[in-house]
């Protein structure tokens, strides 16, 4: 058994995983994934590793949890990276804040256009509603469940389940409120993020809330990080705009003591 | 407008302070009246399931199974189980919000620059009156914005405007479930989500 190859799983050791993006070296890759459709995963990486998440056959969608590795409660704050920066909608150059106001991540690729900050994940109860069972041993687990797994093994709890953000599927808001679902198979489409702290990821690849489709319906999501540097001082990025100039000065000062 | 009788014997009448906090439980069956006494005054809340406070409000739950981001009446305020707590019965406010989050002495740091890092803001409430019930910051997560008005424009642009509340308007929510309701009035000033005054809100129980 042992040395048996499936389409969805880890590169162990991750330095010899292929088909990488260009200019990564494989001696610099700290993880590489094949997560299946349903399944999830889980990472710490340093500051400045880079993330890379692929949709290699279309109908990838990666709830996504960022905590900071090196602190207790420091995590992903979505009202906060939406409200701070003016900007529901998720894209190149945005970054992903914390509730204390600094940088977890700023998103550097973005070859998808269509994320979501807005709706979640899945809950064990919508997916019964949905699919007539969500639990995590069913053929429909639920992205909250997953996420709690993911956060209980890295040593945190249920209760650190907080909103997270949706890669790959996208949510548009009308004027009058009501939310537009964007979700046609993009296959290929990928996302970079640079982690500014230290950083516990923790994703599950499951079927976005307001996805309609009676089947459970998820594919394949390619994860990939390697060893890289934060924002350099010049970096424009850190200047786009007042607020994000603050963002990363706030992170700067906590990252330098 | 807040000649609106009551449905049911008050239980519980309290007018909350400007800028402060405030929490109480709310049994299953009871309602809560929240009235803007000065008008355009954002009351920030959230809501924990009082026999299990890991089971607590959640926006997102909330906004995708009702397919919309604003709070009318007949919104459902699930839980992070995607369990109904709470169902807004009645408002003489159009809608209210619950994607623009807390305020923060951080964030306003942010967003307004670091001279108001010393101001108080809705997550010092927060977690000052969590404290009171076991509760610390990683419970702390999404939140009710009553009387809060955070429009999307088409290309995204999100932004807290003025509001569309007035003295008197109040909003009423019964609880499906026996619910610790915990609320900060708005202390803040750098935008005009309290019309730049906090002001009192009075907050009736009744069942």
């Amino acid at each position: 058994m042992a040395g048996t190859q499936v389409d969805t799983m880890p590169t162990v050791p991750p330095a010899t995983a292929t088909d990488l993006p260009p200019g990564v070296e494989p001696t610099d890759v700290l993880w590489d994934e094949v997560v299946a459709g349903g399944g999830y995963s889980w990472g710490v990486l340093p500051r400045g590793a880079r993330l890379r998440l692929t949709d290699t056959h279309g109908d990838a969608c990666a709830a996504l949890l960022l905590h900071r590795a090196d602190h207790p409660t420091e995590r992903l704050n979505v009202a906060d990276t939406v409200k701070v920066q003016w900007q529901a909608y998720l894209g190149e150059g945005a970054l992903l804040l914390s509730g204390v106001g600094r940088v977890l991540a700023a998103v550097v690729e973005d070859t998808s256009g269509r994320h979501d900050a807005l709706c979640g994940t899945t809950t064990a109860r919508a997916n019964e509603a949905r699919y007539g069972e969500g639990a995590p041993h069913t053929a429909c687990p639920n992205g909250r469940d997953h996420l709690a797994l993911a956060l209980t093994k890295a040593g945190r709890s249920r209760r650190e389940v907080a909103p997270n953000i949706n890669l790959f599927k996208g949510v548009t808001v009308e004027p009058d409120g009501a939310l537009t679902f964007a979700g046609e198979p993009r296959p290929g489409a990928h996302v970079e993020l640079r982690a500014e702290m230290p950083l516990l990821v923790s994703m599950a690849n499951v079927p976005h809330p307001l996805d309609r489709r009676t089947a459970y319906t998820a594919t394949a999501l390619r994860v990939t990080a390697w060893r890289g540097d934060p924002a350099a001082i010049d970096d424009p990025a850190r200047t786009a705009t007042p607020e994000v100039e603050r963002a990363y000065a706030a992170t700067d000062m906590e990252m330098s003591r | 407008m807040t000649a609106t009788p009551f449905s049911g014997e008050v239980l519980h009448d309290e007018v909350v302070d400007a800028r402060a906090p405030w929490s109480h439980v709310v049994r299953s069956g009871q309602s809560l009246r929240i009235v803007d006494l000065g008008g355009n005054q954002a009351v920030d809340c959230v809501l924990f399931v009082a026999d299990d406070p890991t089971e607590r409000y959640s926006a997102p739950d909330t906004i995708a199974a009702q397919g919309n981001a604003f709070l009318t009446v007949g919104s459902v305020l699930l839980s992070t189980e995607g369990r109904p707590m709470m169902t807004v019965t009645g408002s003489t406010v159009e809608r209210h919000d619950t994607i623009g989050g807390a305020c923060s002495k951080e964030s306003n740091a942010l967003r307004y620059g670091f001279h108001t890092m010393a101001q108080h803001a809705c997550v010092e409430n927060f977690l000052h009156e969590m404290a009171r019930h076991g509760l610390d910051a990683r419970d702390l997560q999404s939140n009710i914005n009553w009387f809060m008005n955070v429009p999307v424009d088409p290309d995204g642009t999100l932004g807290i405007v003025d509001g569309i509340s007035a003295p008197g308007l109040w909003v009423e929510v019964r609880a499906a479930v026996d619910v610790l309701v915990v609320v900060s009035n708005c202390p803040q000033v750098n935008n005009p989500c309290n019309g730049f005054d906090p002001t009192p809100v009075r907050m009736v129980v009744t069942g």
